[in-house]
């Protein structure tokens, strides 16, 4: 991880096939983002392979996938932890991965993050006020601490005079995560990612977590990068929503549109598994399980599960394209205007002989887009 | 007071004569495969007695899917190793009451008794698939463990059971996995094989515990899917326990809802779904996201957090959290009640423990005491929003 740092990210920059402009409600821009590990033996984990991904200006973008898609490192990549392996992160019009560490971490005061355990994610032998108030400390703030931190403690629903003495332990779990988004907000950040939040949490005090996130944005004018594996949770927070699967955006668009009429084969069966509370699942449900990042397959990484795949799926990378005002997808064959209930359209089904047999590992695409 | 009397509606016998498999013992009729009746567990620690599982009855017929739904620390899982008689009274665990299975007193036999059944008749699926796995063992050993010891078995017809069995719960390549370790396998799949492990010797009762809790959820999906197509085809019972709502509406017969170690309502799925009692059930299926209509929605929130079973609450163990206590609630725990005795209310089994049950007048009167007041008896602030109407 180290071992990559600040070493390529002059090359892809401005030659992006992007078409929108860069419009200044565009807080965050990823341009053809990678993240690869090594996973010893000479292998690669391709985590994030080119992803291009721009944030507006107080939206929540819900990040969405199953594990090992990636989104959790996205997340990191952006707060540059670890530095990506390539590409870019624009962040209020400058290049994180192109800055200095020393200049990075001058801007983390405005880009803060939460983590999925709350109990962990805070220092067990350290007062909540102290936890708190140290990033205020830590950027020479300190004199505001007595009066700073009562405040966003009572933001978070936390009562000042009765968390002074405590320490992590002593809380619930739900209350550990009103801490940490306290300590995220005490700077008065402009963005806050946000991963996995409360799939630590039971369903009840979820809903609290949930609805105190939608009160923090509001107040402190934040924007949400919003990553999360429920996606009944997602669904509710998001403006928009971008699926991952195997380190690549397959969709990207609003919320509501998105989840009633997915146009990535992939977010449909993500969405046609979710159980509902009116009854059984509301789509078809697939089959298969996702390959390995070390050798995903080639073309587009979905192929091998995919009920539409084609020959020219296993030999093209899908590109990022419009297929609507304001929905993405990267797909040769999108399922276009066919609501999630119903069954798809069987047209484009794999011919015999298409992409299946050299299934995963047979053929270890380099995930260079 | 047993909750869960059988429906009879369900017959779930009918694999008997196809497979045989099922014969009936004399002797044993009210056709209760599993009669679980007040089991008590208490773990004494240092800090005090936890009393995780109090009073809980329930009576399952084979064939029958029933959910244990609760959250952390509702005693679900506890109640579940009970009745596999994992948990057995020590020098700091009490155990009370009886599990009896087929006419078996479960809860007074010895180990040795108890693995007679245990994989034969009774098999359990746990939360995660990794740590139920022998991690230095292949995949085939671990299957034909079981199918060895119960079914005498020699070793190439166990081994061709075991790719069988790992061919019907959706595993490609059967032949090369029984030669694999856990590890070679992704959680999805290992969950596949502890499914087969369980089902190796046809069990008549299925314990899954939070059987798709570790698992992403289109890999959820396959496998509640398979877990019921199975249990409908070999006529299995079943106990789901799990802490999601929505996992369970299209999976199960009968629901318990379980809070802080007692059952407090039981019913028909449908009859929970289309009409909870407890407000509890009502709070925890307005708590989940909603995944159709607009985003943004304002979540029901249920103050304040599960209670610590050291210090239980006193009456209602809800009752710090409900938005409808009064008086009586704090003092006078509620017995699990009828729903037949409420004015429109009454399909089947359905019981509850609340003096104020949701849909009737005295729950509406309860709320608009709250309302006017702004707190609940409890002295949780309400507000006008906080449940919908």
């Amino acid at each position: 991880m180290s071992s990559t740092e600040i070493t390529r990210e002059t090359s892809a920059v401005m030659d992006e096939p992007r078409e929108q402009p860069a419009t200044d409600d565009v807080v965050l821009r990823l341009e053809d983002l990678v993240v690869e590990f090594p996973a010893g033996a000479g292998q690669i984990v391709h985590a994030v392979s080119g992803i291009n991904l721009e944030v507006r200006r107080g939206e929540t973008l819900g990040l969405v996938g199953e594990s090992g898609c990636g989104k959790s490192t996205t997340g990191r990549a952006i707060m540059q932890l670890p530095r990506p392996t390539s590409g870019s992160v624009h962040f209020d019009g400058r290049d994180l991965a192109s800055l200095s560490a020393e200049e990075v971490r001058k801007l983390r005061p405005k880009l803060q993050m939460i983590f999925q355990d709350p109990i962990s994610s805070l220092n067990p032998r350290r007062r909540i006020p102290d936890i708190v108030g140290d990033p205020l400390v830590v950027w020479g703030r300190g004199s505001e601490k007595a009066k700073v931190v009562p405040e966003v403690l009572r933001a978070v629903g936390l009562d000042p005079d009765q968390v002074a003495d405590r320490r992590p332990h002593q809380f619930s779990g739900g209350q550990c995560q009103r801490v940490s988004i306290a300590r995220a907000l005490v700077l008065e950040p402009e963005v806050l990612i946000c991963d996995e939040p409360v799939s630590a949490l039971d369903v009840s005090v979820q809903a609290q977590i949930l609805n105190l996130l939608e009160d923090m944005k509001a107040r402190y004018g934040l924007t949400l990068v919003f990553i999360a594996h429920d996606l009944g949770v997602v669904r509710n927070i998001s403006d928009r929503v971008a699926v991952m699967y195997l380190g690549r955006i397959c969709e990207l668009g609003p919320t509501e549109a998105l989840f009633d009429a997915p146009v990535h084969p992939y977010s449909r069966l993500l969405v046609s598994s979710i159980p509902s509370m009116e009854g059984a699942q509301r789509g078809e449900v697939g089959t298969g399980e996702m390959p390995s990042p070390v050798s995903p397959p080639s073309g587009c990484r979905f192929r091998t599960r995919c009920p539409l795949a084609t020959e020219r799926c296993a030999s093209e990378v899908p590109e990022m394209r419009e297929v609507a005002p304001d929905r993405f997808t990267a797909c040769h064959h999108p399922i276009l205007d066919t609501p999630v209930e119903a069954s798809l359209p069987v047209a484009g089904a794999a011919p015999a002989g298409a992409g299946d047999p050299s299934t995963n590992g047979s053929a270890p695409a380099p995930a260079d887009s | 007071m047993r909750p869960t009397t059988p429906t009879a509606e369900k017959a779930p016998t009918t694999t008997d004569t196809t497979t045989g498999r099922h014969a009936r013992r004399e002797g044993f009729e009210d056709g209760a495969l599993l009669t679980v009746d007040d089991v008590h567990v208490r773990f004494h620690t240092r800090n005090g007695v936890v009393h995780a599982v109090e009073g809980v009855s329930m009576a399952l017929s084979e064939g029958e899917v029933l959910a244990v739904v609760g959250e952390s620390g509702s005693g679900k899982t506890v109640f579940t190793r009970r009745v596999m008689g994992l948990i057995s009274g020590s020098r700091d665990t009490d155990v009370e009451g009886t599990v009896t299975f087929d006419g078996i007193r479960l809860s007074e036999l010895d180990a040795k008794g108890l693995s007679k059944v245990w994989g034969k008749e009774i098999a359990l699926v746990l939360q995660d698939p990794m740590t139920s796995l022998n991690p230095v063992k292949r995949i085939g050993t671990q299957i034909t463990e079981t199918l060895r010891l119960h079914q005498n078995l020699t070793k190439q017809d166990a081994n061709a059971r075991a790719v069988e069995l790992l061919r019907s719960v959706g595993l490609s390549e059967p032949e090369r996995r029984v030669r694999q370790y856990p590890h070679e396998l992704s959680g999805g799949m290992r969950q596949r094989v502890t499914i087969a492990i369980a089902l190796s010797c046809s069990p008549r009762l299925l314990l899954a515990d939070e059987p798709t809790t570790a698992l992403d959820v289109t890999v959820q999906a396959q496998i509640l899917d398979l877990l019921g197509d199975l249990q409908s085809r070999l006529g299995m019972a079943m106990l789901l326990v799990t802490h999601d709502l929505r996992v369970v509406r299209s999976r199960s017969d009968r629901i318990a809802v379980m809070y802080a170690g007692r059952i407090v309502e039981t019913a028909a799925t449908k009859d929970l779904f289309d009409a909870p009692r407890m407000p509890y059930t009502e709070a925890l299926m307005n708590a989940v996201p909603p995944i159709t209509g607009p985003n943004h929605v304002r979540l029901a929130v249920i103050p304040g957090r599960p209670p610590d079973l050291l210090a239980p609450p006193k009456g209602c163990r809800f009752s710090p959290r409900c938005p409808y206590a009064q008086d009586r609630c704090l003092t006078e725990e509620p017995p699990l009640r009828d729903a037949a005795e409420l004015p429109g209310g009454a399909t089947g089994d359905h019981s509850f423990r609340c003096w104020y049950p949701v849909g009737t007048a005295e729950n509406v009167e309860a709320r608009r005491v709250n309302v006017e007041r702004g707190e609940t008896a409890a002295g949780t602030p309400v507000t006008g929003e906080m449940v919908p109407a």
